[in-house]
């Protein structure tokens, strides 16, 4: 029985198919990598798994009892608990407020909620940062209150879309080690990136989705050797064309 | 429920068609503005109310005919609509939705408690001499204000429809309403052209509040028997469609008048509301749209 | 809730009970009365508008049913004046949670909800007006029989303090609100609705909860002002006037804060008194005044101002 398993989901919006049988598991403890080039539909597949969105066909299963198009809030309530890539703060709260709002859900008194968010506040780096308006941050401020409220419901697998899009190479570097924190306190992650040198880094398993189907699996190593993989980045015939480029 | 012989049920409907032509014309000015600026316009009845005393003042000041005041009140109107999107609801906005509804709200406050203040609670109506008159059409006797009304709403429409497909200013209206940011980018000024799509709207009213008055009559809260009745055609017709409105229209008239023969005076608004509430329920998207 | 959190409350109550001590004058009471009833009605929208941020046009149908309920039940029934005021609160709370669920449910927010809830109140005074155990357009009135035990009182003085004693508790139940889960979580749907559900909220819940509250205690003001003018029409029960008179006072006041529906219900009808002492009684001039009011707080809000206080601080 495996943590989280995605199996043959499909998702068509008329005439587009976002998401074309797509299959994949998450293993517990890891972080695992979703990786495509644009429009490819990981953010479609995540809205799926999140419960935000009910597939056309095909099943989400969470160790292994069927989780599709369970609204998000009874997700969140077992422990699956999703960021968004457009950062969706509660503009005209505080930092504190914002992460207590998610730490509200496994914490009825409001002075427990507070001191968890603070905890939180303090893991992700926003403890200067707390009776801020949540509007007034940085792009970078920002980025962490939202992994900050989704941490804050205390999850078991916690869903990381493009946390560090939008951010310089200082402040990534200073994220990365914030995401394998979080793995390491018992937190399974999976993550929709592009910053490669991130997933490179973080990653333990890497499944790469183009055109909404997985076309490959495996170590981060392993998946960019993938012809496959070269190809849906930079187009038809590059692997051949960078292999015979390597040779001459 | 009472049943009645089939020349009365036929004539309510006819009545019903002709004053659901005239609530076509108030829903097209609401309806305009919703398709292209995506507001909600909570003046409207006030602004309906204000140009029916304007109408009003016309005949009780001037003499005027309300047929022959549609002349001058429509450019009026057309001025005061791009006045009022251009100074109070545009600025007051910032684009959030639920601002413009209370500003609109501010201002429909405003309007009807100025006229209670101005004209206080009195209802008045014209005295003109085709008041009375009728038409006899087969079986059924309709008044001839309603047919004339009628008429003139469906001539509006049309003169609507040809401006907006046929100027620049129309096309100039429709490109905004499809695509803002790009109407902007190819040198529209999308500020005047919301103004002048909510001066369009309320000189749909001048010409509704003149076709009302003589069979009608006005009081500060006149326009609020109006406004939901406007919304409900517009959620019926779908929003910014102006056929749709028309269409709309006629067939809240026939409700209503059908509803008021059927249940009597008092409950006859309630058919209206219960469409209302129904259509926001269970069918919003599409024809009103869930946005938030 | 902290001693903090209650005190401001407790030193406004204790302050405003003093006011019959130094005022006799019938007609100040009787505005005094009036507003607090307001301050009562505006707090009921400001925990679903303020907080929640979901804009009813219609808590008429809350107030309405509040005050009809109170009165029918005692002029047809003989019911007893206190249990029929509860029995208000309830049946308000009922409506409020039936109009929330069919337009929550169907996913209605902003202009379209206080469409919708517009449509509801017109619906209820429609009714009122025709039906005939609510005394039909003529209206209803509740026989004079001033006791105690009757929830009728022959001091002015007296019934202020009833009234005065549930805006307190108004405002300590807004403030336990504001303290709370719910409260927290009803101003996450607000600012966010979709952010707030995937950190777990129940937004459909929430939303419920707040309306249901609202509607009791905006039904609350209806019974206090059944029990206090003895007379009920269907444009005075379910009209528009309270639906506007309930929004203004919050947003005037600040919306989404304990005391904004007090602050604002005091400005507007001291406003209105002023006005009146000025120019005489000219009808609706007063609600000129509001509505331009509403415009400049709307244009200008001075919420921008509070925060960016706070901020500095």
């Amino acid at each position: 029985m495996s943590f989280l398993q995605i199996r043959n989901v499909s998702m068509r919006f008329g005439g587009l198919l976002a998401v074309s049988d797509a299959s994949f598991e998450v293993a517990e403890g890891s972080i695992t990598g979703l990786i495509g080039p644009n429009g490819a539909g990981k953010t479609t597949l995540f809205a799926i798994v999140s419960g935000f969105q009910k597939p056309t066909s095909g099943q989400v299963l969470w160790k292994g009892a069927e989780i599709t198009a369970r609204p998000p809030h009874l997700l969140a309530a077992e422990g699956l608990s999703r960021t968004f890539q457009i950062v969706q703060p509660f503009a005209g709260l505080s930092v504190r407020e914002n992460i207590a709002v998610g730490a509200f859900l496994r914490h009825k008194r409001r002075a427990d909620a507070i001191a968890l968010a603070e905890q939180v506040a303090e893991q992700v780096g926003l403890t200067a940062e707390l009776d801020k308006p949540a509007a007034a941050l940085t792009v970078s401020g920002r980025k962490r209150v939202e992994l900050g409220k989704a941490l804050a419901t205390q999850p078991k697998l916690l869903l990381l879309d493009e946390v560090l899009a939008g951010l310089n190479p200082s402040e990534v570097r200073d994220i990365v080690p914030v995401v394998r924190a979080i793995r390491d306190s018992g937190v399974t992650v999976l993550m929709i990136e592009h910053v490669m040198q991130a997933v490179m880094n973080l990653c333990e398993s890497v499944h790469v989705l183009a055109q909404g189907r997985i076309i490959a699996s495996g170590t981060p190593a392993e998946v960019v050797a993938t012809p496959a993989v070269v190809e849906a980045y930079l187009g038809h015939g590059a692997a051949a064309r960078l292999a015979g480029g390597a040779h001459a | 429920m009472r049943s009645f012989p089939a020349e009365i049920v036929m004539e309510a409907v006819a009545n019903g068609l002709l004053t659901g032509a005239v609530y076509g014309l108030v829903a097209l000015g609401l309806t305009l503005v919703y398709g292209v600026l995506h507001i909600i316009n909570f003046a409207h009845g006030a602004l309906l109310t204000l140009a029916m005393y304007a109408a009003w003042v016309c005949w009780a000041a001037f003499g005027l005919d309300p047929y022959v005041a549609i002349l001058p009140l429509v450019p009026l109107f057309f001025v005061l609509g791009y006045a009022v999107q251009r100074l109070v609801i545009g600025p007051a906005s910032g684009g959030n939705d639920q601002n413009i509804l209370l500003v609109t709200l501010g201002l429909s406050i405003v309007l009807e408690n100025a006229m209670l203040a101005i004209f206080r609670s009195d209802t008045l109506s014209v005295q003109v001499d085709y008041a009375m008159e009728v038409i006899e059409a087969g079986p059924m006797l309709l008044s001839f204000p309603r047919v004339v009304g009628f008429g003139v709403a469906f001539v509006v429409a049309a003169v609507l429809f040809v401006l907006l497909r046929m100027t620049d200013t129309g096309r100039a209206i429709r490109a905004v309403a499809k695509e803002r940011t790009g109407a902007a980018l190819v040198g529209i000024d999308v500020g005047h052209v919301y103004a002048v799509t909510f001066g369009i709207g309320t000189a749909c009213l001048a010409v509704a509040a003149c076709l009302l008055l003589p069979s009608f009559y006005v009081n500060p809260r006149v326009g609020n028997a109006f406004v939901l009745v406007a919304f409900t055609i517009v959620v019926l017709g779908g929003m910014g469609s102006v056929p749709g409105a028309l269409l709309g229209g006629l067939v809240i008239g026939v409700v209503e008048s059908l509803s008021g023969l059927y249940l009597g005076d008092s409950l006859g608004q309630l058919g209206i509301f219960v469409i209302f509430i129904l259509v926001l329920l269970f069918k919003p998207t599409g024809l009103f749209g869930a946005r938030a | 809730m902290t001693a903090r959190d209650v005190w401001p409350i407790l030193l406004f109550g204790a302050i405003a009970a003093l006011l019959p001590l130094f005022v006799t004058a019938g007609t100040l009471l009787n505005f005094a009365i009036f507003t607090l009833i307001l301050c009562l009605a505006a707090q009921g929208w400001n925990i679903l508008g303020g907080f929640g941020g979901q804009y009813s046009f219609g808590h008429a149908a809350f107030f309405g049913t509040g005050a009809y309920a109170a009165a029918v039940l005692q002029v047809r029934y003989g019911v007893n004046p206190y249990i029929t005021f509860l029995a208000g609160i309830a049946l308000a709370a009922l409506v409020g949670w039936v109009i929330g669920f069919l337009s929550f449910r169907s996913g209605l927010r902003g202009s379209y909800f206080a469409l919708v809830t517009l449509a509801f109140a017109e619906v209820f005074r429609v009714l009122a007006n025709a039906a005939s155990f609510t005394g039909g357009a003529a209206g209803l009135l509740i026989p004079l029989d001033q006791r105690p035990a009757n929830f009728q009182f022959e001091s002015r003085g007296w019934f202020y303090l009833v009234v005065l004693a549930l805006v307190v508790v108004a405002l300590l139940l807004t403030r336990a609100l504001e303290r709370s889960r719910l409260g927290a979580q009803l101003v996450a749907v607000r600012e966010n609705e979709e952010a707030a559900r995937a950190v777990g909220v129940d937004a459909l819940r929430v939303k419920l909860s707040a309306i249901t509250l609202s509607a009791a205690m905006t039904g609350a003001a209806g019974g206090l002002y059944a029990q206090y003018f003895l007379y009920l029409d269907s444009t005075i029960a379910y009209g528009t006037w309270i639906s506007v008179e309930a929004l203004l006072a919050p947003i005037i006041g600040g919306a989404g804060t304990v005391f904004g529906p007090v602050i604002g219900a005091v400005i507007l009808h001291t406003l209105a008194e002023l006005t009146r002492m000025m120019v005489g009684r000219i009808p609706g001039i007063d609600l000129v005044i509001f509505g331009v009011l509403l415009i400049l707080v709307v244009r200008y809000p001075p919420r921008h101002l509070l925060r960016f206080l706070r901020w500095r601080r």
